[in-house]
């Protein structure tokens, strides 16, 4: 074997975590390869043609907040964007764009491959190479040999990866990529704990097939609507396509009951576990038997292209009953599948062996990220490649580690669920799995993360600046609305304009705000648009002073939680020691060892009298700790 | 350090002469400034410095209850580092445990077990032994505690809890379904019916509350001071409750000159007896002070009986008498039975909740004295199996989650969004979970999964 090349961080897979990961290790200034074993698969979306969604929309903010690429490639290749739940409240508010998936890779490789001090190789790694505990390289199939002071693995559903359809399976990932199995073996080898986790796609199937007469519409939100994922966007936006809605019916689900035997997932040949939010069609069927029907959206996959793609229809089920059943739906009576729909297993790693930082607590240097992590989507993904990345070029180059903390952002709280929680199934990110969530806002990712990513060395001088001028823009704002009185008359007449019964009398416009039915564009037809203040601003603006209440009172739990985590637990600690703790606690504790006494708190199985303990111990620990320093002749 | 300010009663349980509620945390003197007034108006509490005292009243919701010392600690001089207010009252279980109530009321948590001892640790003022001994004490005393929580949990209360627990996380999960998967046909809630569970939630929630109260009579006993004017009866009441000579019967008036202390069981209640001396105008200073403690134990006591002579007109000093237990929980007796009636109980009915005529001589009138307590402290309408919460942890989480659920309903009325709601119902479910032990979150989303059909 020959040495090839040397890098301070080496990233496995160019999806949507390795893209992020190799940018963010490369603009730290970090020497950097990406691998991946095609390079027309960078970015590649092998699932739903979209980006964002509920809880999802926030993590691209967030990753845009950080300085990341996923929302500048959603902004430049959507084909029709909404904003979804719109009066469920601005904390569920969520941006979600079909994207032409052709143009997002092309957009994402060219976004690499102008990234300085990124080197890109197209290679399959099948072997890491381990030194006294930490990484030190990678060999690819060629037996080529790089170094590397820190890797990264965004494998996906290459790891492993074995397609089931009907009674047929083989070894492969997505999209003709062919199944990384050598890997696998190497990483079990360093004694990474690997488990099986399945997921599914469904069907894409030729738009000329489709009776779009007999579906329902579902159009974009209006072009002056339309809100960019980034931070850095300015551009006008504009909605290129629409999709549809068919719905299921009780001949479709007879078709799937009658065939269901003929499932793998139901005979037993698939060991993954799948994830509960995305059931297959069968899933579905056997499940809820007590509906009549279940929506399938018909999406676009590019402006080039004729295929589409059938949200919500995912499964396993053979050829022939995939197109009876499709068959049965109105509108696809004379459906052509193009790619039939499939179930694909992959290897990933258990992430409670993950610290908070991503890096592994088995292999020092490796680190981990999207479904390798046992994640699932994109999103979720791309969020903690660029944290994975981050970490290996400060860990590489010898810079403290970033930890987001739960309370930070969906970020944080997702990889604070993985590696102190664990999971059972793929994880997706949801709106509830974050206590924080009237904060944790997608209009206020900025503010949350940019001066983080500023700190840590991601964020450049053109969005910092971006950044410091929005800052000074909404600050202004609040000082007008807090100065600004609204006569009596006026405002009546606005609200009897608007529909609404009007106010007894006017007010001060911050204070008017503060009402539900009182909207800033609304106190703005007064006092006139706040300078600079853009209709997204406006938004963001109008949700802090109505939500101001619960707002404080989750900033007194944010607060709170911020307390018990300055209290650190040094990563040798010994729990054994503490008797008083139950068995299990004290193997948890072990098995995860939480950074300080918050995470603690949060490990499955441990009770507040455990953590009360454990702070004793920890503060007993100390107090010998000072007593040697001062008596270091001992 | 930035933490909680908590409360908790500091010495040993059961009759003694004082009792010390000690808070310690941030907000210990805020806390302390809202549930005690000193006595000299000159003094403030925010102005009292470390190793002082203060003498003056304690109060909840503007009304005052019992009189006692104010000790100050300023951090870190002090037990556990932190500022700290000992408030001594009076002994008794029950005033400690007002005194604690009022304190939660103020904005104190009730302390976890062993929390004063783990502060102190934490801010050094415990050496490595002395906190081993500690952490030995809290394990013991933490496997106790949780037992004792599931032991009182496995009953009504837990079926209770655990049927309103199960309905809200079906809500917040119907909720979670419908926000998380906007593009499934899952249902908009019905706003109605949304309304219609947090009210109900809330008012059974309400129903426990009050039945604290009531439950604790039962658990812990009762506070009882025997009062009236000299030679009403109030010793042969003493005498008959307790079924032997306890105090000294004569027929010479003022013979009682202190509180006498007794406990009794009546039927299923335990009361804390104070026979009184009683109550007038007298030049005898020993006297004197014997009225003015009467007076006291009437303003403190979970129960007054009030005795009158039913052979006599109505005085001046019995009048004074029931204006006094005017709007408290008293049950006037008028004695004598035996004798010609002279006095008209209509004229001091308004003043009680309750008058029976009695003669304290005779053993029948204990089941008549018996029935006419039970129906004033409630204790009657609990029912022994049905749910009640026991303990200041349960009461404070039930509080919790009833005030949360009322900000969520708060919410509703005034039209914000369901995020806003759901973070209320949030709250809520994990004060709930604190009772039933079970982590809210988790619970939310695997109900979505299993109640929704959701997903790509």
């Amino acid at each position: 074997m020959i040495q090839l090349g040397e890098y301070d961080v080496i990233v496995i897979g160019a999806g949507h975590a390795g893209i992020e990961a190799a940018h963010a290790a490369a603009v730290l200034g970090a020497k950097t390869a990406v691998f991946t074993m095609s390079l027309d698969a960078v970015g590649n979306m092998p699932c739903n043609p979209s980006i964002g969604g509920t809880a999802k929309g926030t993590l691209v903010r967030e990753v845009d907040a950080l300085g990341g690429l996923m929302g500048l490639a959603a902004d430049a290749t959507y084909l029709q964007s909404r904003m979804l739940n719109r009066g469920k409240g601005p904390a569920v508010h969520a941006l979600r764009v079909q994207t032409d998936r052709k143009r997002y890779h092309m957009y994402m490789k060219h976004a690499l491959e102008r990234t300085p001090g990124l080197a890109i190789h197209q290679a399959e790694i099948t072997d890491i190479l381990v030194e006294q505990g930490r990484v030190a390289g990678v060999v690819t199939q060629l037996h080529g040999v790089y170094k590397a002071k820190c890797v990264v693995i965004a494998t996906g559903t290459n790891l492993g990866g074995k397609i089931f359809v009907g009674d047929a399976w083989y070894a492969s990932g997505p999209d003709g990529m062919h199944a990384s199995t050598a890997l696998t073996e190497s990483l079990k080898a360093a004694g990474l704990p690997l488990r099986r986790f399945k997921t599914g796609t469904p069907a894409r199937v030729h738009r000329r097939s489709i009776d779009f007469d007999k579906l329902e519409r579902q159009p974009g939100d209006p072009d002056d609507q339309l809100q960019p994922f980034s931070f850095m966007t300015d551009a006008p936006m504009h909605n290129r396509v629409e999709c549809w809605v068919a719905y299921t019916n009780p001949e479709t689900h007879k078709i799937i009951l009658d065939n269901i035997h003929r499932s793998p997932l139901y005979g037993g040949m698939i060991e993954g576990v799948g994830p509960r939010y995305c059931p297959s069609i069968e899933d579905k069927v056997v499940r809820f038997a007590g509906k009549d029907r279940h929506p399938l959206f018909v999406e676009p996959c590019g402006e080039d292209t004729e295929e589409m793609y059938l949200q919500g229809a995912s499964s396993s089920l053979p050829e022939d009953v995939q197109n009876a059943f499709y068959h049965s739906i109105r509108g696809f009576e004379h459906l052509e599948i193009m790619r039939p729909a499939y179930a694909i297993e992959y290897d990933c790693v258990d992430p409670t062996s993950l610290e908070p930082t991503l890096e592994s607590k088995i292999v020092r240097g490796l680190y981990g990220a999207g479904q390798f992590n046992g994640t699932s989507g994109y999103e979720e993904a791309a969020a903690q490649g660029l944290l994975a990345g981050l970490n290996a070029a400060r860990n590489a180059l010898g810079l403290s580690q970033l930890v987001l903390p739960r309370q930070s952002s969906y970020l944080g709280t997702l990889v604070d669920d993985l590696v102190t929680k664990g999971v059972m199934d793929p994880y997706r990110m949801m709106t509830s799995r974050s206590e924080y969530r009237l904060t944790l806002r997608q209009d206020n990712a900025d503010q949350r993360l940019t001066p983080i990513g500023r700190e840590y060395g991601l964020v450049g001088e053109d969005r910092w600046e971006k950044y410091q001028h929005t800052q000074a823009l909404l600050e202004a704002e609040r000082r007008r609305l807090q100065e600004s009185h609204l006569k009596t008359e006026p405002l009546r007449e606005a609200m009897v304009a608007a529909g609404l019964t009007p106010a007894q009398q006017g007010g001060v416009a911050a204070e008017l705000l503060r009402r539900p039915e009182i909207s800033y564009p609304l106190v703005a037809g007064i006092i006139g648009w706040g300078e600079g203040i853009t209709p997204l601003l406006a938004e963001r603006l109008e949700t802090e002073i109505k939500y101001a209440g619960y707002i404080a009172r989750q900033d007194r739990m944010i607060h709170e939680v911020a307390r018990q985590e300055k209290t650190l637990i040094p990563a040798d600690f010994d729990y054994q020691g503490l008797t008083g703790l139950t068995l299990e606690a004290r193997e948890k504790l072990a098995q995860i060892r939480p950074r300080n006494l918050g995470q603690a708190g949060r490990v499955p199985g441990v009770s507040p009298s455990d953590i009360a303990q454990l702070s004793i111990a920890l503060a007993a620990a100390r107090a010998q700790q000072a007593k040697k320093e001062e008596s270091p002749r001992d | 350090m930035q933490h909680s300010t908590i409360a908790a009663i500091a010495t040993a349980p059961g009759q003694g002469g004082i009792a010390v509620v000690r808070l310690s945390g941030p907000e210990s003197y805020l806390v302390a400034e809202r549930v005690f007034t000193p006595a000299n108006p000159k003094k403030t509490v925010a102005g009292a410095k470390g190793y002082t005292a203060l003498f003056g009243r304690f109060c909840q919701a503007g009304e005052c209850f019992d009189e006692g010392v104010a000790l100050f600690f300023r951090a870190p001089h002090s037990y556990t580092g932190e500022d700290v207010v000992e408030l001594s009252c009076h002994g008794g279980d029950a005033v400690a445990r007002r005194l604690v109530e009022a304190c939660i009321q103020a904005g104190a948590a009730p302390a976890g077990p062993g929390e004063y001892t783990r502060r102190a640790l934490l801010n050094g003022k415990l050496s490595l032994t002395q906190a081993e001994a500690v952490m030995d004490l809290i394990s013991a005393g933490g496997r106790q505690g949780a037992a004792l929580a599931n032991a009182a949990l496995s009953g009504a209360l837990a079926r209770k809890i655990e049927a309103r627990r199960q309905a809200l996380t079906a809500l917040q999960a119907h909720l979670t379904a419908w926000v998380d998967f906007p593009e499934e046909d899952v249902p908009a809630l019905e706003q109605d019916h949304l309304k219609e569970e947090l009210t109900a939630a809330a008012e059974e929630l309400d129903g426990l509350i009050a039945g604290y109260g009531a439950g604790a009579v039962l658990r812990e006993g009762v506070d009882c001071a025997i009062v009236g004017r000299p030679n009403a009866g109030k010793s042969t009441l003493l005498n008959l409750l307790a079924g032997f000579d306890r105090a000294i019967v004569t027929p010479v008036a003022g013979t009682t000159r202190d509180v006498v202390e007794q406990s009794v069981q009546l039927g299923e209640i335990r009361l804390n007896l104070f026979d009184t001396a009683g109550l007038r105008q007298t030049e005898d200073p020993i006297e004197a002070e014997g009225i003015r403690r009467s007076w006291r134990k009437l303003e403190e006591a979970g129960l007054i009986l009030a005795v009158f002579d039913g052979a006599e007109d109505l005085s001046d000093e019995d009048r004074e008498l029931a204006r006094r237990c005017a709007g408290r929980p008293a049950l006037a007796l008028i004695n004598k039975e035996d004798k010609p009636p002279r006095l008209d109980p209509a004229e001091i009915a308004p003043c009680f909740q309750k008058v029976i005529s009695v003669s304290c001589k005779e053993e029948s009138s204990r089941p008549l004295i018996e029935q006419g307590v039970s129906e004033l402290l409630g204790t009657n309408r609990v029912d022994p199996h049905a749910a009640s919460l026991s303990g200041q942890r349960q009461l404070a989480a039930a509080v919790r989650a009833r005030d949360a659920l009322r900000e969520a309903l708060s919410a509703i009325e005034m039209g914000f969004g369901l995020d806003a709601i759901s973070v209320c119902m949030d709250d809520a479910l994990a004060a709930l979970c604190d009772l039933t032990g079970e982590n809210a979150s988790e619970a939310v989303i695997n109900e979505v999964f299993e109640r929704f059909c959701v997903g790509k």
